[in-house]
């Protein structure tokens, strides 16, 4: 042990300023960036399940609209859907 | 030749891969980040003239040494997304580019605060400090790139070149202290041959170094299965993940919804 | 122009200004550092190759080495002189401010300042130069006074 006492030890022989600068800032970078790391793989993976559920909705109302019409021939097919997704939800970047 | 490396050009299986790899490589880093800090903040002697401001060293060079090793494992996943085409090289690329810029910044930061008792000043203009701040513009420049186009090919594309050309910088980094009359000293452990610094005191630096490096290796892993997630977002595995990650946040969906807010109002 | 075509121009050009800015910041600095870099010898004898001397009340850097005993700091305030010595003759440095921890005899140091006489320099900045030698007190002096001065020699880049 190089010091002495805890009093010793946080003043770092004078230095205490610089020295606690670099690890405060050191240790809040990295927190920082471990914890927008995670947000952003949740954020991502909700987005993804959110536009499923729209789309999910979508297509039940697409069938339904086509039951009460009558309508047998699919009007509507998947590329539509997945453009009507598209245009409401976007995965943020 | 590198047939075995086949199934890991499939986004599910390196997904699952870096989910297993994540947990070790976090509990590696905060056994020998544990064990390198104390080292260093407790039982390193201080230096001869320097006195315990060294101890900035034991965050300062790691982080200028990864830095500069992220940048280049960066590059090379640039050249190997633009010369074959893997999809997964240019999410690794992505990936990587943000832990770089906080290393990058973490090395200018602590150098600044070392230089103003040693040297008298945060900061100079000369050789080694002005390359290692080109490459922090160089990776907000990436960063940018990848986020400037909404299709994520040519924004790979884009950034990609961006990263080979700033791969110049290295070697000026490297050896600027020795082309260039600098105030910045010449290196005292990347270089051939043995250290410039005794052994008591080269211990707990190699820790240091070994737990930042495994830290930088799982912050990697959770960015680069975040990427592929985003980039692959049609298909079905990726599709399943979410209704399941989804529901199993669903029942307690007003606790989350008060953290994140308190998260916010935190920051 | 549609505003996705303009963002996406408006990112591309502010990514080549600031390289652009970025390399005249580096050419800047490296000018700075070759033309006006001398030693105290340089100052007295003009560059090795250009034979090219300082004009009084040029602003110029000097690196060197603090000759021992020669520092003089006044009693009532922060000024202070000294010698600055490489493999030549001396020059003196006037300097009214805080030192850098690492000034002491012997240190290399950079300086910058303006040449007010032959060899007399008024200082705005002194900086200390440290080699990439790092040991605990108790090494150092047992490797004895003869290793210190040789790594001080090579911190003031001879």
């Amino acid at each position: 042990m190089q010091f002495n006492s805890f009093a010793e030890f946080l003043n770092m022989g004078g230095y205490a300023f610089y020295v606690w600068l670099s690890y405060g800032v050191s240790a809040a970078l990295i927190v920082y960036l471990l914890f927008a790391s995670v947000r952003r793989n949740k954020t991502v993976l909700e987005q993804i399940a959110i536009r499923q559920k729209r789309e999910q909705r979508l297509r039940q109302a697409a069938e339904l609209n086509m039951q009460e019409q009558g309508i047998n021939e699919p009007q509507i097919n998947d590329e539509m859907i997945e453009a009507a997704v598209k245009q409401s939800t976007q995965i943020s970047k | 030749m590198f047939k075995w490396l086949h199934p890991y050009a499939n986004p599910e299986v390196s997904y699952n891969f870096c989910g297993k790899l994540q947990p070790w490589l976090f509990r590696l880093s905060a056994l020998f980040l544990t064990i390198g800090l104390v080292w260093a903040l407790l039982y390193a002697p201080a230096d001869y003239q320097q006195g315990d401001s060294f101890r900035i060293f034991y965050i300062h060079v790691p982080a200028a040494i990864l830095a500069m090793g992220i940048y280049f494992a960066m590059a090379i996943a640039a050249l190997s997304s633009l010369v074959w085409q893997l999809k997964l090289a240019d999410a690794s690329a992505a990936a990587m580019a943000p832990i770089g810029a906080v290393f990058t910044a973490i090395a200018l930061i602590t150098g600044a605060a070392w230089g103003k008792p040693m040297w008298g000043t945060w900061w100079i203009w000369d050789a080694r400090l002005t390359s290692e701040l080109i490459l922090l513009f160089l990776y907000l420049g990436v960063i940018a790139l990848h986020n400037a186009f909404e299709d994520k090919n040519l924004a790979g594309k884009a950034a990609g070149i961006l990263s080979l050309v700033g791969v110049i910088n290295l070697p000026i980094i490297h050896y600027s202290v020795e082309w260039w009359n600098t105030l910045h000293q010449g290196a005292t452990v990347s270089k051939l041959g043995a250290p410039s610094m005794s052994a008591v005191m080269y211990w707990p630096f190699l820790m240091c170094l070994l737990g930042f490096s495994f830290l930088i290796a799982a912050l990697v892993c959770l960015r680069f299965r975040t990427e592929v997630l985003a980039r692959n977002s049609m298909r079905p595995w990726v599709r399943t993940l979410a209704a399941n990650a989804l529901e199993l946040e669903q029942p307690m969906s007003c606790n989350s919804h008060g953290k994140h807010s308190q998260n916010q109002g935190a920051k | 122009m549609n505003p996705r075509r303009k963002k996406r121009l408006a990112i591309v050009s502010s990514i080549l200004i600031g390289l652009g800015a970025v390399a005249g910041l580096v050419l800047y600095a490296l000018s700075q550092n070759i033309d006006l870099y001398y030693t105290p010898t340089e100052i007295v004898q003009g560059k090795k190759d250009t034979g090219m001397k300082p004009a009084l009340g040029q602003r110029i850097r000097v690196g060197g080495m603090v000759v021992a005993g020669s520092v003089k700091r006044d009693a009532n305030s922060l000024k202070v002189s000294f010698d600055l010595v490489d493999i030549g003759p001396k020059i003196t440095v006037q300097y009214d401010g805080l030192l850098p921890d690492l000034f002491r005899e012997g240190q290399g140091i950079v300086t910058n300042g303006v040449l007010v006489g032959a060899t007399l320099l008024e200082a705005s900045e002194v900086l200390a130069k440290h080699d990439e030698n790092y040991m605990p007190k108790e090494i150092a002096e047992s490797l004895g006074k003869d290793y210190k001065k040789k790594v001080e020699k090579k911190a003031a880049g001879e």
